[in-house]
């Protein structure tokens, strides 16, 4: 092993055109470019991808569960913000 | 064997070999995910073996499969370069080696896409998309540890050093039959050094290296002879198929 660790990477991979990036898990590089090559040979190998994203993880902002009331419990009882009081057209399948 | 199913038998030995010296670093690369990398171009080498071998097989017309040609040959039956066979347990070494075979496999297999036997063809179609990552695999790390530090640069250089005589062999045309040339079967192993140094001149120069100035290794490869090293590879790689002959998982 190396006595300076390398930077860690968040990866993120669209499975096929038309999806979303999805976060598939996280890697060492030294650099962007080679964080690109590793994610494709850990996260691709079995054709898992189109496309592939990496960031720093410390360029990542993530909230904490110490603020889980604050941000998500004020959404459960609004739930006039859901769409279920509309008629849905029949046949129309991905809504 | 014909010339025809000696030849197919060379490129197939290369890319074992390959293979088995690749598979070597699982386990023992600078970082796991080196490891994974390594596996993979590992694996793409096995794969391009495996259909290369097969074909040799059935081109001899003796009825020997892949597993007869790999694992019930012995050392002056192997018709690979001395590129491939030694050992290299330098990360550097392994790298500088990966850049000459990969630059050499990608002017090959772009060559025998076209190659007049369809077999052959569709091998290369598949391999050329391999090795093109492999060729950039090495070209990454050798810029990285080319023009990183002091200590890195030196150690990439004394690789590069130490492989350079072993490029020669990979276009020595002597034991491609001539007549399979004109069939468009064969690639003529002397058209493919200008494209490869040209590619191994930009790769070294962008890595703030020197294109080693040093003469070419006596070979003997594809003729059978083989350094001392090849002799354990083949213990190890062939041991278990020759003491349980038939087992299967």
């Amino acid at each position: 092993m190396s006595t300076t660790e390398w930077p860690l990477w968040e990866v993120f991979v669209r499975s096929r055109r038309g999806l979303s990036h999805v976060h598939a898990g996280s890697l060492h590089a030294p650099d962007g470019e080679m964080a690109l090559r590793n994610a494709r040979d850990l996260y691709t190998r079995r054709q898992e991808g189109v496309s592939i994203w990496v960031v720093r993880s410390e360029d990542l902002w993530a909230s904490t569960p110490d603020e889980r009331d604050s941000f998500f419990d004020p959404a459960i009882d609004k739930i006039y913000r859901h769409p279920t009081f509309y008629d849905v057209p029949e046949g129309v399948e991905h809504l | 064997m014909n010339p025809h199913a000696d030849y197919v038998l060379g490129l197939a030995d290369d890319a074992l070999i390959t293979a088995q010296r690749m598979g070597w670093w699982i386990s023992r690369s600078p970082q796991l995910e080196e490891d994974v990398a390594m596996a993979n171009l590992g694996l793409d080498q096995l794969g391009q073996a495996r259909a290369l071998l097969t074909h040799a097989g059935a081109l001899e017309g003796e009825g020997r499969t892949e597993d007869d040609l790999a694992y019930f040959r012995d050392e002056r039956d192997f018709r690979n370069v001395h590129l491939v066979e030694r050992e290299q347990d330098d990360f550097g070494v392994a790298m500088a080696r990966l850049l000459l075979w990969s630059a050499y496999q990608t002017e090959l297999y772009a060559a025998l896409k076209q190659s007049a036997d369809e077999t052959l063809a569709a091998i290369a179609a598949k391999a050329v998309k391999e090795v093109a990552y492999h060729l950039d695999h090495a070209s990454h790390w050798v810029e990285r540890l080319g023009d990183g530090t002091e200590e890195s640069h030196v150690r990439m250089q004394a690789a590069l050093e130490s492989e350079w005589p072993y490029l020669a062999e990979l276009f020595d045309g002597d034991w491609v039959d001539p007549a399979l040339v004109e069939q468009g079967i064969a690639v003529d192993p002397r058209m493919l050094e200008h494209p490869t140094l040209a590619t191994l001149s930009r790769v070294i120069e962008s890595a703030t290296l020197t294109v080693p100035e040093v003469g070419p290794a006596v070979g003997g490869g594809r003729r059978g002879l083989h350094t001392e090293q090849m002799g354990y590879l083949l213990a190890e790689m062939q041991h278990l198929t020759r003491s349980h002959p038939g087992a299967t998982w």
